[in-house]
């Protein structure tokens, strides 16, 4: 495999998405992400509607793989936070290690009160990051056990 | 890097089409959207110049069905092809688990093929990845023009490492779910080693 797969536990899973949930009370946003920096969304948390998520997430990482490129140029390590403010809607992106923190918000919130929430959240959802280990999964992730058979199945 | 989500029972990879400028991949993304029904797949995202080239990345996920109660999703994307956006070609290869390389079959096209080819290695390499180890398939797209290279002198000159070669005519979709197959086959086969 090119990497260890990134493993995330139902009980991981829950306890990210009730930090996400609180972040997006405390800041007033409309919706609060997860996502990997190859662009994989982890978790969502919000009035997602319609949005379409799964390309959100993937253009939150190219932008911000885009402007970790800039600053490299410039001589940064990186840029830490991104902002983007429209008319009606506003993103704030957070990048904590390898993950992103992305919220989604309007008029009933604003980039001051989304960048502080944000911020204190960001050491919480760090060290449980940390915790969510890339697993020894040869154990008991039971992919070991697909067969030839399964991965046929998917084409015929 | 594929991930694995057991709350939503989920398996998230990343394939990548590489190549020389104009040698298909977007055709062969716009294809999979085409060809696929809306549930199973999302938008096509494509980030181009105002001449329909590739400025940044085209995007686009696909459910393919369930393994051991898995939904396996490929999350499917194309480089840039032109020389002068290395720095975003090297960005798309992060985390990917496995890489398609679309080569143009033109006569004219081969140095242009072998040019992409070693810049794929080298941005691999730069990015800690193989193409030895990594899951690939090349793929010879435009076989349906007048001037191709014979399949035999393409492999010859291209392939790597016995990888599946798969010949294509993207824009009429000859081949494109055959090499897809080929790359997911091969992602889903090293999930299975670990």
């Amino acid at each position: 495999m090119t990497d260890t797969p990134f493993l995330l536990r139902e009980q991981q899973y829950h306890r990210i998405k009730a930090v996400l949930a609180r972040l997006r009370m405390d800041s007033a946003a409309r919706v609060v992400f997860l996502v990997d920096k190859d662009g994989q969304e982890i978790a969502v948390q919000g009035e997602v509607g319609n949005l379409d998520t799964t390309s959100l997430a993937s253009l939150a990482a190219g932008n911000v793989a885009a402007t970790g490129g800039m600053a490299e140029l410039i001589g940064e390590k990186e840029f830490p936070t991104l902002s983007h403010e429209g008319e009606r809607e506003s993103i704030h992106i957070s990048v904590i290690g390898r993950l992103l923190l992305m919220v989604v918000f309007d008029q009933r919130s604003s980039l001051g009160l989304v960048k502080l929430r944000s911020k204190q959240i960001s050491q919480q959802l760090s060290t449980m990051l940390d915790e969510i280990t890339r697993a020894d999964y040869d154990s008991d992730s039971g992919f070991a056990e697909i067969t030839d058979e399964d991965i046929d199945s998917l084409f015929s | 890097m594929t991930f694995i989500n057991y709350a939503s029972r989920e398996i998230n990879c990343k394939i990548v089409y590489y190549g020389p400028g104009l040698c298909g991949k977007t055709t062969n993304l716009q294809h999979i959207f085409d060809a696929t029904a809306p549930q199973a797949r999302g938008k096509l995202i494509s980030l181009a110049t105002e001449t329909d080239r590739t400025l940044f990345f085209d995007f686009m996920p696909l459910e393919l069905g369930t393994v051991r109660g898995f939904k396996t999703r490929f999350h499917l994307y194309t480089v840039p092809g032109q020389v002068f956006y290395d720095a975003s070609r090297k960005l798309i290869l992060k985390g990917v688990d496995g890489v398609v390389f679309v080569a143009d079959s033109q006569e004219e096209r081969m140095d242009a093929n072998i040019e992409s080819l070693y810049n794929l290695e080298e941005n691999l390499h730069s990015q800690g990845y193989d193409l030895i180890k990594i899951p690939y398939v090349l793929q010879l797209n435009k076989r349906d023009l007048p001037n191709t290279i014979p399949i035999e002198d393409l492999a010859a000159e291209l392939q790597r490492k016995g990888e599946p070669v798969v010949e294509a005519v993207a824009s009429t979709g000859t081949g494109v779910f055959d090499t897809l197959k080929a790359v997911a086959k091969q992602v889903l086969t090293e999930l299975r080693r670990g």
